[in-house]
């Protein structure tokens, strides 16, 4: 009798645990699917943000508007090649000074060093990383792919333009290029 | 015999309470669904584990007894670092308290096992494959993972040594048996209590571990997510981090700090709830404020997941976010100081006496503090300019984990040892093991500090000459500390084979179900519930 009553509640002891299981293991799958869902929310969260210095990666159109003479902004420029890319890569000048709503157009080098055809790809930041939304692209090279054949060397050019809007106390802008080996990605 | 094994595996569910033999050799440790058995390999695994990443530790301080390269080249160096922190993470802390967990929360509750015996063999069986992965790797061409315990990307992916793989599939055992083991925990506290405990009524103890199985729920599934995102990132043309492919590296650092942080409190959370049973037990009182602490350990474990970011300071993060970070970051300071002033107010003219457990209690609640004000620095954004990535780092995780974590764990060995093995331990032993345990490791980690605020960096393998005689210190503290922890080893064998006979409750100011069985606790308790009245004498709160 009394191990009847010890199966009894043995069985509704296995129930309610596996209930409980059930439920913690959609825990479990909800948050492997969370983390993966945290690579689109990153997106949209620097892009409504305009946090983490990522520029437009498309191009926009320049809107001929009024100028602001009256600030002037310091834009830098500055590149790094990253594993890998023997290229001789460096902007044609290093700074330039600009007013809000002024278009600026300034131009890139790129060499292939190496002995075979490398595709590169340019990838922008901006610093400090708010002002990212502020710097409006309206070409750039980094916006396509840079095919090279071997010793073969290319002037690349980005036409930009900083917003009225910049916050006040901006007053230089670093952006930065750094330069990827993406031949076995594109191929 | 063999019809005996044939009944029980027949049963659905393991009730062979009734009956008390077990199988023999090495059969009874790889079948064994019984809670105190799966407890006893969880616990000699984590030692065994805790001895072998000691044994990397002492040939990192070995290499920096000296400034300049003299042991080790510096790539094997970052391996040793790496290897030294995942296996004290996730082999040595983790498992330990999950080996406590096993053995005491299901006499804690009254309760004859955990619910889900099958899964509590299949959790811990798989942990030894996952370290043989992640140890075989250092016999491989590639060698071991060397890029830090926390593998940021593009370390992991593109600078990659080649044991990426290796270390993913490590990592990816570890997770499953923590969240089984943890899955267990959870189904245990809610399903298996006695009649009449009620939640409000279960030791502090059990509470830690519910929230802290909470905890790894819900983050040790992130942490396998970003380990495959790295593995595919490296083998299989992804670029979730990666910047030519449009990812982010910095993303990396979110995602494995969003599982990174609430695993500090996993690792912490149990050591509150040992120390929450020792200290009332040798200061002749009930525990001050029970409820609050069940309150702010519940607030730290929310807290924890909106403070990552306080380790990324230095990444370039908008002047919001680190006010953000790090006002949430010093309000964890808040439910830990609770805790922190109830275990003194506990001990507070009480009649105290100073067993080993007892010793180990309070140096945890000093040392463990101290280790709460060094992260406390650490969380203000502009000294963590400063700090960021120095020896001062490595102190105060070291305070948190070694001193806080570890001799928590060791107060609680004590503490139960007679329960779990029907004998005494050695107390002039045991009492050596505190002393050079505790005088050591100051030594150990003390100077760091010193260190850091002066620039030592850490992970690396040489350093400027300035910091010799500190780094010899440390060194020695080192050493001394590594050997001591041989004594409790002595102390542990000792008590198994032999030693005065320990009575049902040792300890005369201990309260808790796990007193009113036998010691050495029977195979089966708890096969019918406890009366109320003991349910009732084991509850914490003051009267």
């Amino acid at each position: 009798m009394q191990e009847n009553d010890h199966n009894k509640t043995s069985i509704n002891a296995v129930s309610s645990n596996n209930k409980t299981v059930k439920k913690l293991m959609l825990v479990v799958v909800a948050m492997f699917g969370f983390g993966f869902a945290l690579v689109p929310l990153y997106d949209v969260f620097c892009d409504i943000t305009g946090l983490n210095g990522k520029t437009n990666t498309t191009a926009v159109a320049y809107e001929a508007g009024s100028v602001d003479k009256s600030r002037t902004i310091k834009v830098q420029f500055i590149t790094r090649n990253a594993k890998g890319i023997p290229w001789k890569f460096e902007p044609l000048i290093n700074e330039i000074t600009v007013h809000p709503g002024e278009m600026k157009l300034v131009s890139f080098y790129a060499k292939n060093n190496a002995q075979h055809d490398i595709i590169g790809q340019a990838v922008p930041s901006v610093a400090p990383g708010l002002a990212a939304s502020y710097f409006h692209k309206i070409e750039c090279f980094c916006f396509t792919q840079q095919p090279l054949k071997a010793g073969e060397d290319v002037e690349m050019s980005l036409q930009f333009y900083v917003d009225l809007a910049l916050p006040e106390d901006l007053t230089t802008l670093t952006l930065s290029y750094t330069l990827y080996d993406i031949t076995e990605k594109s191929s | 015999m063999t019809t005996d094994v044939i009944t029980q595996d027949s049963h659905d569910e393991h009730h062979d309470s009734d009956h008390d033999h077990k199988m023999t050799g090495i059969k009874r440790w790889l079948y064994t669904t019984n809670h105190k058995d799966i407890g006893t390999l969880y616990l000699w695994f984590a030692f065994i584990m805790f001895l072998t990443g000691g044994a990397l530790a002492m040939v990192i301080r070995a290499e920096l007894f000296q400034p300049g390269l003299q042991i080790v080249e510096p790539d094997f160096f970052n391996q040793l670092t790496t290897v030294h922190g995942l296996v004290m993470v996730f082999g040595a802390i983790m498992p330990a308290f999950t080996g406590f967990a096993n053995w005491m929360l299901p006499m804690m509750l009254g309760a004859p096992d955990m619910a889900l015996p099958r899964m509590n063999n299949w959790s811990f069986w798989i942990l030894p494959f996952a370290f043989a992965i992640l140890l075989g790797s250092f016999f491989m061409e590639s060698g071991a993972p060397n890029f830090g315990w926390t593998f940021y990307a593009p370390l992991s992916t593109t600078y990659s040594n080649g044991s990426t793989a290796f270390f993913v599939f490590a990592v990816h055992i570890m997770g499953i048996s923590s969240i089984m083991g943890a899955i267990n925990i959870v189904v245990t506290i809610m399903n298996m209590r006695a009649p009449g405990m009620t939640y409000m009524k279960m030791p502090l103890f059990v509470w830690t571990f519910f929230i802290t199985a909470y905890l790894l729920i819900a983050v040790m599934p992130v942490l396998a997510g970003v380990v495959t995102m790295l593995l595919t990132d490296t083998y299989f043309g992804t670029s979730f981090f990666d910047a030519a492919g449009g990812g982010d590296p910095v993303m990396f650092q979110h995602i494995f700090w969003f599982f990174g942080h609430p695993e500090v409190y996993i690792m912490i959370l149990p050591a509150f709830g040992i120390v929450s049973t020792t200290i009332p037990a040798f200061s002749r009182k009930r525990l001050f404020g029970y409820s609050s602490m069940v309150y702010a350990t519940s607030s730290i474990a929310l807290l924890s997941f909106i403070v990552w970011a306080h380790h990324m300071f230095t990444t370039g993060m908008p002047l919001f976010g680190e006010l953000f970070f790090m006002y949430c970051t010093m309000l964890i300071a808040v439910p830990t100081g609770v805790k922190v002033f109830n275990w003194v107010a506990t001990m507070w003219r009480g009649s105290l006496s100073f067993e080993t457990p007892m010793l180990f209690s309070i140096a945890f609640v000093i040392l463990f503090t101290i280790g709460g004000f060094s992260g406390l620095m650490l969380a203000m954004t502009p000294v963590d300019f400063q700090y960021h990535d120095t020896y001062f780092v490595v102190a105060h995780f070291h305070y948190v984990l070694v001193t806080g974590s570890l001799f928590s764990l060791y107060a609680g060995a004590y503490f139960w040892l007679p329960k779990w093995t029907g004998h005494m331990y050695n107390d002039t032993l045991s009492k050596w093991h505190f002393w050079c345990s505790l005088i050591s490791v100051n030594l150990l980690f003390f100077p760091m500090h010193f260190l850091g605020l002066a620039g030592m960096p850490r992970r690396i393998p040489d350093y400027a000459l300035q910091f010799a005689d500190f780094n010899k210190w440390v060194s020695i503290g080192g050493f001394a500390f590594g050997l001591s922890q041989l004594i409790f080893l002595a102390v542990v064998i000792k008590c198994i084979r032999g030693g005065e006979k320990a009575p049902a409750k040792p300890w005369d100011g201990a309260i808790g179900l796990e007193w009113t069985v036998a010691s050495p606790a029977p195979y089966h308790t708890f096969s019918t519930p406890p009366p109320q009245s003991d349910i009732d004498n084991a509850d914490q709160h003051e009267h």
